[in-house]
């Protein structure tokens, strides 16, 4: 554990290098801890995979303190736990138009299509962090079989819903947006709505699975129809 | 309601505020203004509160026509201005009456310019910010860049403080000499690549935008091949991917991002590195934290509040 500085305006307290659930739990707790505290001149508390990032205005918090503050924190995160966490199922329809990738995947894995759905869909994914655009949540891990890295070039556009996988992240694309991902199927389900009362579907620390729904299903979704988990 | 009216939208003008703070652990970026202490200074200018929402004007470019009686003020990167046939002073409070049309001739310095307007531009606040990020569509107006047509609701004058001191606007001639801090991934680094990081000259690429600058130059070598797991950025952030010619994260930076970040550029110094254009030089000087927070106090002293 050590805690090191981002520039003038940011304290990240890092653990163990490593994508470890009970390490970034860890990290979860002191994030959501900190948020509870609400600490005059911090802006921004962001937890990721094995660290913590505090963004300060520096004039305003006192760098040692927060320092201990984090030292101490980590030395005892249980303390800090808090009881938030979520299980999420999501309807996927997977292939052709909505997966352009997922013939490359089972390429990829020697295996079929379908059987490239059935591993995806096996895990119970963790929510290690949320980032890259508004709502996505780094998921993990995928099985070892289908871990294909990402694109060489990375698309102009990758259509809101995707859900596609980079080694042994996978993750749900919430808006329309150039991504390198292997886009292997679509849900309509919004991570991110603006207009949503709580306008966040996931949070570091859920869970997630995915269903494979079809063709039918998945349009008479999106055409607002509404849609009961079958399995 | 008085309002503004865009008659030409120039090459890229959005509505900016201190940023969208608060959001980050959802992957919202925090956007805001490139060059914070000119968007403090305009708006102190008109005393609207620093909070207010303000136009950033890239490259100039832009027209537009005062939709009833109003104060405004114009900062930053300098331009050739014209109200109606009268050439208008920066870095001070000007008032316009219903009907004038303000324009925007030729560069003389710098990139970005501020437009504040007594009361402040009043689009619709998403997650708590009418700070445009274009990539997510968020805030601004339907989360976009301005365009031909767009009416801008202005708000009701608010009363801050009269500035009391004179005012100093920095701006790049050519490029800027820029103070960092070593970065939170300085170890993964040969001790060269900061050698080399403080000797070399960098020029502004053209792929630069407000998430990013792509720099052009000595190239930065990485000690370390071993992937690094994804973690937080900081705007200022000097991140290295494997080619070795660093990126600078600026205000639209996503959250998170996966690239070793060799050296972080002090709060003080980016509304500096904001008002570079494409073919500037920048030169990187190491400093000390607390010179870092002195120069970010005289800073807030001369422009009013940073972000957040």
């Amino acid at each position: 554990m050590r805690i090191i500085d981002a520039g003038d305006a940011c304290l990240i307290l890092e653990f163990e290098a490593r994508i470890d659930p009970e390490i970034n739990d860890a990290c979860i707790a002191i994030a959501d801890h900190l948020v509870g505290l609400g600490m005059a001149g911090v802006r921004d508390v962001v937890p990721t995979f094995h660290t913590v990032a505090v963004h300060v205005d520096p004039l305003r918090v006192d760098r040692t303190a927060l320092a201990t503050q984090l030292e101490r924190l980590a030395a005892s995160p249980h303390k800090a736990r808090t009881a938030r966490r979520t299980s999420h199922e999501i309807p996927v329809c997977y292939g052709d138009e909505f997966g352009p990738d997922l013939v490359d995947v089972a390429r990829f894995s020697g295996c079929q299509e379908d059987e490239v759905v059935r591993l995806h869909c096996a895990p119970v994914y963790h929510v290690y962090m949320m980032g890259f655009l508004p709502g996505f949540a780094y998921l993990g891990s995928v099985p070892e079989s289908i871990r294909m890295g990402r694109l060489g070039t990375p698309r102009l556009r990758v259509h809101a819903g995707s859900v596609a996988i980079a080694g042994l992240q996978t993750g749900i694309y919430p808006l329309d947006a150039p991504g390198g991902w292997r886009v292997i199927g679509r849900t309509w389900i919004k991570p991110f709505d603006p207009q949503r009362h709580d306008p966040w579907l996931f949070r570091a620390g859920d869970s997630v699975r995915f269903v494979p729904v079809s063709r039918t299903a998945y349009l008479a979704a999106v055409a607002g129809e509404p849609y009961r988990a079958s399995h | 309601m008085p309002h503004i009216e865009i008659r030409k939208a120039g090459w890229l003008t959005t509505v900016q505020d201190v940023g969208r703070w608060g959001h980050q652990a959802q992957g919202v970026s925090v956007s805001g203004p490139m060059d914070w202490a000119s968007h403090s200074l305009a708006n102190r200018l008109v005393r609207n509160p620093v909070q207010a929402a303000t136009l950033e004007v890239t490259m100039g470019g832009l027209e537009l026509a005062f939709g009833g009686d109003v104060r405004f003020a114009i900062t930053g990167a300098e331009f050739q201005l014209d109200l109606s046939g009268r050439i208008v002073p920066m870095n001070r409070a000007v008032d316009a009456v219903e009907g004038s049309v303000l324009k925007f001739g030729l560069r003389q310095r710098g990139s970005r310019t501020y437009v504040a307007i007594a009361g402040g531009v009043m689009v619709p606040p998403v997650l708590g910010s009418r700070a445009t990020h274009i990539a997510s569509h968020l805030g601004g107006l339907d989360g976009r860049a301005l365009q031909v047509g767009d009416r801008l609701p202005i708000g009701e004058t608010l009363t801050e403080e009269d500035l009391a001191f004179p005012i100093a606007v920095r701006l790049p001639e050519d490029g800027a000499r820029v103070r960092v801090l070593p970065g939170p991934h300085l170890h993964r680094f040969p001790p060269r690549s900061w050698e080399t990081l403080r000797s070399s000259r960098y020029v502004l690429s053209p792929k630069s935008d407000r998430m990013g600058y792509r720099l052009e130059g000595q190239p930065l070598p990485q000690g370390s091949d071993e992937e690094l797991i994804s973690g937080a950025t900081v705007a200022g952030a000097l991140q290295v991917p494997a080619s070795g010619l660093p990126i600078l994260l600026m205000a639209d930076r996503a959250t998170t991002g996966g690239y070793p970040i060799l050296a972080v550029v002090i709060s003080a110094d980016l509304p500096l590195v904001g008002q570079l254009v494409p073919g500037d030089w920048i030169e990187f000087i190491s400093c000390t934290r607390d010179e870092a927070l002195e120069a970010l106090r005289k800073l807030m002293h001369t422009s009013g509040k940073p972000a957040a």
